[in-house]
């Protein structure tokens, strides 16, 4: 447990040396922040033709505007794809440096496991994964301010964001793992990824059981429940199983030196 | 105690080490020389438990480096030929991070930390960043970070590439300091290195051992026999069948590589079999010959001939 909590903490502590964990926070924001004013702007533009047609049209039949569904939905619907490409450069060095500098062979020498090695890392990422997710909670926090968004939805969705940042991480550190260069590490991260969230397009062109597969390992599937409010012990498990798995394979792939005799 | 017994190592096709054993006895420095990618850094990487042996078994203090493998690391300190620095972290962090990871506890955190900077003469840069060190403060750091867990093994792969004269020197003593408490294997391929440091002496060449004792053991084991170098006034041809003559003696040469001196004077290289010590019945018997005995010496191989020699012949081979 000491030997998880020291690479923990070097693991986190480096992120805020450098430069890194503050470059990704503020390129993230500030992107978000953008797509966040847009999404709101043409809501308030919706609004305004909506309360003039409203003068000729009366009672029944008229549409609702849902806030929650045309600006917080429509968010976390492309905060996602943010993520996506920014999650593969926060894991990208967590393994691949270590090797490339050499410095694997302290902690392969030292009396830890791989296991505490991994978890050290793979936690670290993802709380500096949580801390910069947590940073939106601000746009939420407009709405309340000027609005009256329902809460129940907004916080399913960052359930989701949570269970899918587990699987981001897993599957950027699993990329890191099998490198010592950090950009062939950053593109097989983001590759994979965007191929599991693209995966379930071919679906369309598949017979009925394999649209059915496709569908059900698409990591973006998965969300959209969340993002409605609805949590399904399915899509939680999907995603926890998904972490598990690619933290499995991971620590496979660090220990193989250790059986490939 | 080191105890490695019929170890390989092969990558795919290629061996890197083949059937290497040797003893480390508790408290002595053992040199490990050989030439550059002879099989020293692989043998390294299996008796601190980062890579698997192919065959054979290596023991650290009575655990086997595969069985027992967090056992064995606990009591290995270990300097890869790159130190294994972070470059953003300061000298104190690292060590911090690196005797928890090693498992000293808490409470002798911090007297760890300063015996090991203390012994490798660091303390003043404690609170500096690692990445604006010079070369050879990396190197000590290296070697603190070896040290801090108080280790019953030190396992060095070339402590002292790349540093300046004096900071070898520095290097070397800290090392020689640490004789005694700790086993320690220097892996290096710098003579003059494992001659000044080091108790007992294995050499290996292309992944083999040729070469094994202490320094003086090995020299004298290797030594065809006794060479002498006798400078001598007098006519040649008399004085050649005279040396000769002598019991023992195997092959008398004339030293061209000395400058000629004035009149009949001449250099001889006389090469007895071994065990027999001649300087005494040499000198005898020009001295009775009437000729005039100017110098006479005995000529010692260095580690260095033995080494080239070594090497050299099992290249041949």
């Amino acid at each position: 447990m000491r030997n998880f909590f020291a690479v923990y903490t070097k693991e986190l502590r480096s992120y805020f040396v450098s430069p890194v964990a503050y470059v990704i926070a503020g390129v993230f924001l500030f992107l978000s922040g953008y797509l966040f004013r847009n999404i709101l702007m043409s809501f308030n533009f919706y609004c305004q033709q909506f309360s003039q047609r409203s003068q000729f049209m009366s009672g029944a039949g008229m549409p609702q505007l849902n806030l929650n569904e045309m600006v917080v939905t429509q968010f976390f619907g492309v905060m996602d794809f943010i993520w996506l490409m920014v999650v593969p450069m926060l894991t990208m060095r967590l393994f691949a440096e270590e090797k490339k500098s050499g410095t694997i062979e302290l902690l392969m020498t030292s009396p830890i496991s791989t296991v505490q090695i991994l978890m050290g890392k793979f936690l670290a990422c993802f709380t500096l994964y949580n801390l910069i997710v947590a940073l939106t909670l601000v746009y939420p926090l407009i709405l309340e301010v000027y609005g009256d968004p329902d809460w129940g939805p907004i916080w399913t969705a960052y359930l989701g964001y949570f269970l899918l940042g587990g699987t981001f991480v897993g599957v950027g550190i699993l990329a890191s793992a099998v490198t010592e260069n950090q950009i062939v590490a950053v593109l097989l991260a983001f590759g994979g990824l965007l191929l599991l969230w693209l995966i379930d397009w071919s679906a369309t062109f598949a017979g009925p059981t394999a649209a059915k597969i496709l569908h059900s390992v698409s990591i973006i599937e998965h969300l959209q429940g969340f993002q409605r409010g609805v949590i399904d012990t399915k899509d939680v498990v999907f995603y926890l199983s998904f972490t598990f798995f690619t933290l499995f394979v991971t620590s496979r792939v660090v220990e193989s030196r250790r059986w490939r005799r | 105690m080191i105890e490695v017994r019929n170890l390989s190592k092969t990558y795919g096709d290629v061996t890197a080490v083949e059937d290497v054993s040797f003893i480390a006895e508790k408290g002595e420095i053992l040199g490990f020389l050989g030439p550059n990618g002879a099989g020293k850094t692989t043998t390294m990487r299996v008796l601190t438990c980062y890579l698997p042996p192919s065959s054979g078994s290596a023991i650290v203090d009575g655990f086997d480096v595969v069985e027992e493998s967090m056992e064995v690391r606990r009591r290995i300190g270990y300097l890869p030929e790159f130190p294994p620095l972070y470059a953003d972290m300061t000298v104190s962090s690292y060590l911090t991070f690196v005797a928890k990871i090693k498992g000293v506890p808490s409470a002798q955190l911090k007297s760890r930390m300063d015996e090991a900077m203390e012994k490798t003469g660091i303390a003043h840069q404690r609170n500096n960043v690692i990445g604006h060190l010079s070369k050879g403060y990396r190197q000590r750091v290296g070697l603190a970070q070896a040290l801090v867990h108080n280790p019953s093994v030190l396992i060095l792969d070339e402590p002292t590439v790349g540093l300046d004269p004096r900071q070898i020197i520095e290097i070397r003593e800290t090392i020689k300091a640490l004789r005694g408490e700790h086993t320690i294997i220097l892996c290096t391929h710098i003579l003059p290195e494992v001659s000044m440091t080091c108790d007992k002496i294995v050499i290996i060449s292309e992944g083999c051992i040729v070469g094994e004792g202490t320094p003086e053991s090995l020299m004298s084991q290797l030594k065809e026999g006794e060479v002498l170098r006798a400078q001598i006034a007098g006519p040649s041809d008399e004085i050649r069948e005279l040396l000769s003559g002598i019991d023992g003696v195997l092959d008398v040469v004339d030293d061209d590589t000395a400058a000629p001196k004035d009149g009949d004077e001449q250099a001889y290289i006389v090469t007895a079999a071994p065990g027999h010590d001649i300087r005494d019945l040499v000198a005898k018997r020009i001295v009775d010959g009437g000729h005039g005995l100017r110098e006479l010496r005995g000529l010692e191989m260095d580690l260095e001939d033995i080494f080239l020699q070594l090497t050299t012949q099992e290249a041949e081979a």
